[in-house]
């Protein structure tokens, strides 16, 4: 196997009193869309922070592409793309100039620039838009600038930080398919993301953190298939009735988890168990019967739910 | 030979500075004529008929036109490395980004404190002309209070850089000049001698660096005596600019470096 482009052992942060990150463990490989998911708070922005060389490691080990980030940060910096998850375009410029002034920060020749900024504009679906200023673009559009932006040093791993939070759901979508055809171009991806689906598409392979920690690592599909059952039985009863009735479906699942709202019944087929609750007279207001996601696994290794 | 990164901080600010030129071409141009006009020209001719240019051993224009350079480039510097600075930090992040890439915080902060110089120069050359124009000095009397502008400029760029990185938001900035810049605009020896002030301000008004940039601007460009040494200006002016580039450096590392 070729040598892990990010390799973190012990890796921690602390912010004073507040341990960020916390002694985590973990590799990415050439080639990989890896994943970290985790709650607000959980961590995977500091980390993806220490990765990118802009934030000091406050003890373990880090090396990215075989560099250490404390000695060799700008070489780092400058063979990486960052997506921030808040937006820093400059607003009172325009798409062309953000991407020129991003190259030359680089120290990229500016006849390369342009170039480049064809294609990448092309990649983005910004070409009309090119002497647009920033400021009136769509949450989408910026977005896919900013990913343009961190593209333009042809960066062998591209981070993201919560690339799709805040876009509307056909903006995500015409997001992944930017990122799916990054990584088909063997570009590694790191994605931090507390958006469960966003994970299970775009991750070869993720973590998910909790406050601090790494609680389980693996691919999407074994992850559920270790920590979760085939299916799902969504229940939602009247309000106030919720208590009650969790005491009749008891032992109907091999697991329950009971939420604010709903109740949740895992077992391998999920139909199954929706006729033995009829059978026994348990009528919830609605059901829904569906897969076991990420959510699911997340819910089971901390008992709380990704957003909250 | 690749060129230092700092350039590339120094060409972003150019790059900027194309797309909204319009907007600083009013005070550039604008205000030096207007103080001109109305304090050189219209108070001007009270203090001359009331006898002041007696004490001064000057027309008051000629008094007022290099003081007033002095000033000028402090408030240019004073408004380049404040509001862009707390933009690039909070409002847009821009420096966030710019981190990101090969960049360091020592290329950021020299880069735009660099830049901040190159537009202070540019200012106060124009202003140079409109105060030749109003005939206050010769062109090359005029040039000759270029350089002191500029060091001024550069000693409030650093300062303000400084003062800036450690703001939490904007209120800062307006106390900045309410407090800070408009007070030293009138009472560093502008408008009128220092000597004129109640001997407490006037001790107080030796200790700021608009005073020195004032003095070395004025001895250069009219031929009179300098207010006070004008190497110990220079040396003073200086130690700003060290003093101011070293906490700039500090306090941007402590609030962009987390």
């Amino acid at each position: 196997m070729t040598a892990p482009l990010v390799e973190a052992r012990r890796l921690t942060k602390r912010f004073g009193d507040l341990t960020a990150v916390d002694e985590v463990d973990f590799e990415v490989h050439p080639g990989e869309a890896f994943g970290f998911l985790g709650p607000n708070g959980a961590g995977k922005s500091s980390t993806m922070r220490m990765i990118a060389a802009v934030s000091p490691v406050t003890s373990g080990h880090l090396r990215v592409m075989g560099l250490d980030p404390a000695a060799d940060g700008p070489e780092i910096r400058g063979r990486l793309g960052v997506v921030p998850q808040e937006e820093n375009l400059d607003e009172e410029l325009s798409v062309y100039e953000n991407l020129l002034i991003y190259g030359r920060y680089f120290g990229l020749p500016k006849k390369l620039i342009d170039e480049r900024i064809g294609e990448l504009l092309h990649f983005a679906q910004l070409q009309e838009r090119r002497h647009s200023k920033v400021e009136p673009l769509s949450g989408g559009m910026k977005r896919r600038l900013v990913i343009a932006r961190g593209l333009i040093n042809q960066p062998e791993m591209l981070i993201l930080d919560e690339p799709t939070t805040g876009l509307d759901p056909q903006a995500r979508h015409l997001l992944w398919d930017r990122l799916y055809r990054l990584k088909q171009q063997g570009v590694t991806l790191i994605i931090t993301t507390h958006y469960m689906d966003e994970a299970e598409q775009l991750c070869d392979r993720l973590v998910i953190m909790d406050k601090g920690r790494i609680v389980a690592e693996g691919s999407p599909r074994a992850l559920i298939e270790q920590h979760s059952t085939r299916e799902v039985l969504e229940l939602r009863f009247p309000v106030g009735t919720q208590e009650e009735m969790v005491a009749r479906v008891e032992g109907l699942a091999q697991r329950a988890e009971i939420l604010p709202d709903r109740v949740l019944l895992y077992s391998d087929d999920a139909d199954e168990t929706a006729g033995v609750l009829a059978a026994r007279g348990v009528v919830p207001e609605s059901t829904v019967s569906r897969r076991s996601t990420l959510e699911d696994v997340f819910l089971r290794l901390t008992g709380r739910s990704l957003i909250e | 030979m690749a060129a230092p990164p700092a350039l590339r901080v120094v060409e972003y600010g150019a790059r900027v500075y194309r797309r909204t030129w319009r907007g600083s071409v009013i005070s550039t141009f604008l205000n030096p004529v207007l103080y001109l006009l109305a304090m050189g020209v219209g108070l001007g001719k009270l203090v001359d008929e009331g006898g002041g240019s007696a004490d001064l051993a000057l027309p008051y224009l000629t008094f007022l036109a290099p003081g007033l350079l002095a000033a000028t480039a402090m408030q240019t510097a004073a408004g380049d490395a404040s509001y862009p600075v707390m933009a690039g930090i909070k409002w847009r992040k821009t420096f966030h980004a710019a981190l990101a890439t090969p960049l360091g915080v020592r290329d950021l902060v020299f880069g735009h404190l660099g830049w901040v110089t190159i537009r202070v120069t540019f200012v106060s050359v124009v202003y140079a002309a409109i105060m030749t124009a109003f005939g206050a000095t010769s062109p090359l009397e005029g040039l000759l209070a270029v350089p002191p502008a500029l060091l001024t400029g550069a000693a409030f760029a650093a300062a303000v850089t400084a003062y800036t990185a450690r703001l939490k938001d904007e209120t800062g900035l307006s106390t900045l000049f309410r407090f800070g810049i408009v007070p030293l605009f009138l009472f560093s020896g502008t408008f009128f001698p220092i000597t004129q002030l109640p001997d407490w301000i006037e001790w107080a008004a030796y200790g700021t660096p608009l005073f020195h940039g004032v003095s070395l601007c004025r001895g250069l460009a009219l031929e009179i005596p300098f207010e006070v040494d004008p190497w110990v200006s220079v040396a003073y002016l200086l130690a700003w600019v060290a003093a101011g580039t070293w906490l700039a450096l500090r306090f941007m590392r402590r609030r962009l470096v987390l």
